[in-house]
């Protein structure tokens, strides 16, 4: 049995991923003070970690560690519509990449199950 | 709270950078940037594990030899720590300094013994009181001298006294670093160069190494300034394009008179020439506050991360 990951083309799928997210992500003026990079490539490194967890990819990211690289986040007052407006992007950048609705479905799962934490409740 | 251990001392470290715990401590590591761009504060894990988000950008080998970045470390796990002391320094003499401009000098050094360094890389010059700085390289790939292009910036510590050295001076450069160089594996790709003020130093340099090579796409370059004296290697670069019909030269200056045709905004400019310009390698040099914007429209055009390589002249904080 394969994993999503796998599924879904592991790496490279991340890699070929990662540019169309992140553009949407500059582009939506809901969400696109949170990603005001400092550093563009540090930026996109942490989107390619993102990326990697809702594929259901090998990383070792704790509820702690989202609570904690989100905190700086809560206090510009991140919330739900951000959370929404995230999966949204996510969803259409999977759908621009071919991805079938079943596992575009277990993608925003996976997103779902950490938004306690990212969102720092 | 974890703790470092530096040349026998031991420092507690909480938030803070292992830069910031270490001249708490009295303990001068050099600096500039404090942003992870200039990797002047380089310093090597000798027992621990270096954190790696404390290595992005380093060369594999340093990476392979625990050196990191002290202004990007916060330590998690404890870690013994030392000066980057062993790297490579090379011996340099001024050959020559140009006045380029108003506030921009041609440095000409040459190093004792060989130095393998490419067009558009930096160098980290080294002050004998220990101040560091990063300078790119605007000469070609394996040029017998190497060429930056220094901006005197008003009460600074490093450029004004680079600008006066005079020839036969002596100076120490670590390095090279960096990734601001021409592809020679993408012989066919366009290449866009944008920059502003000394930007153009790097850009240069991969230009020169692309004419070298007999690039065989079109070459853009963008030089922005704030007034015409700011144009600082106008001549030069009309004449390149004179001689190279792949080569465009596209100046941009903000205060120039009506009507005279280099008149323009850089950011303008260098988003005309991308959307024109389908499938290239966009390379942006200077100041990051001019050149960041310019980073992100070109990501929103279309360009992948990829393809663009951006050398920002991060500076030191103000005091
Ligand atoms: C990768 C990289 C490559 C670089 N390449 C070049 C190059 O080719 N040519 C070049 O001229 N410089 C280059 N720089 C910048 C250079 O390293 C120094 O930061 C710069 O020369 C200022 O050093 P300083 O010691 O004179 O000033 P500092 O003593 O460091 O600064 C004095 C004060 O001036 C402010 N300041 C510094 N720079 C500026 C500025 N540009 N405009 C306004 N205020 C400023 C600082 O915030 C500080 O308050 C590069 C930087 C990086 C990171
Ligand atoms: C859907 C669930 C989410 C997951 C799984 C997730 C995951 C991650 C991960 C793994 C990192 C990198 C952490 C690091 O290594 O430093 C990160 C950083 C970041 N995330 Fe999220 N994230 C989520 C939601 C969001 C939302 C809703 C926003 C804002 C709208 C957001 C904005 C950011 C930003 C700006 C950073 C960089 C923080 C920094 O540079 O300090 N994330 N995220
Ligand atoms: S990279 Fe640390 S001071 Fe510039």
């Amino acid at each position: 049995m394969t994993t999503l990951y796998e599924q879904l083309g592991g790496a490279p799928a991340v890699d070929a991923a990662v540019d169309i997210f992140y553009r949407k992500v500059l582009a939506d003026e809901r969400i696109e003070r949170f990603f005001d990079a400092v550093d563009m490539q540090a930026q996109a490194a942490k989107q390619k970690a993102f990326l990697t967890m809702v594929f259901g990819g090998p990383n070792h990211y704790t509820g702690v560690d989202m609570r904690r690289a989100h905190a700086r986040l809560v206090t510009q007052g991140l919330n739900d519509s951000h959370f929404d407006a995230v999966v949204e992007n996510l969803a259409a950048t999977l759908r621009e990449l071919g991805v079938g609705d079943a596992q575009i479905a277990e993608v925003a799962r996976i997103a779902e199950s950490v938004r306690g934490d990212v969102l720092g409740r | 709270m974890a703790t470092l251990t530096w040349q026998g001392r031991t420092i507690a470290c909480g938030d803070e950078s292992v830069l910031d715990a270490l001249a708490r401590e009295g303990v001068t590591v050099p600096s500039s940037c404090r942003a992870g761009a200039c990797q002047s504060c380089l310093v090597r894990a000798v027992a621990g594990t270096a954190p790696s988000s404390a290595q992005k950008g380093l060369r594999a080998s340093l990476v392979e030899q625990g050196f990191f970045l002290a202004c990007q470390a916060t330590l998690t796990d404890d870690l013994t720590a030392a000066p980057a002391d062993d790297l490579p320094v090379t011996r340099a003499t001024v050959l020559r300094v140009e006045r380029a401009a108003d506030d921009v000098a041609r440095v000409f050094l040459r190093t004792d013994g060989a130095f393998e360094a490419r067009g558009g890389q930096f160098v980290h010059v080294m002050r004998d009181d220990g101040l560091t700085r990063p300078y790119s390289l605007a000469n070609r790939s394996g040029d017998g001298s190497l060429e930056l292009h220094v901006r005197r910036v008003a009460g600074g510590a490093m450029s004004p006294w680079l600008c006066d050295l005079a020839a036969g001076a002596t100076l120490h450069l670590r390095g090279p670093s960096g990734e601001c160089v021409y592809r020679r594996d993408r012989p066919t790709q366009p290449l866009v160069l944008a920059g502003t003020g000394t930007g153009l130093a790097p850009l240069l340099g991969v230009l020169r190494d692309a004419l070298d090579a007999g690039h065989g796409a079109p070459i853009t370059l963008v030089h922005g300034a704030r007034t015409l004296a700011g144009l600082y290697e106008d001549d030069a670069l009309r004449a390149m394009a004179a001689r190279h019909p792949m080569v465009r030269y596209e100046p941009a200056v903000l205060d120039a008179p009506e009507g005279d045709p280099r008149r323009g905004d850089f950011r303008a400019r260098v988003a005309a020439v991308v959307k024109a310009t389908k499938g290239a390698r966009v390379h942006l040099c200077g100041p990051p506050e001019t050149l960041r914007p310019v980073q992100r429209d070109t990501f929103l055009a279309g360009v992948p991360l990829g393809d663009i390589a951006a050398d920002l002249f991060v500076t030191a904080p103000s005091r």
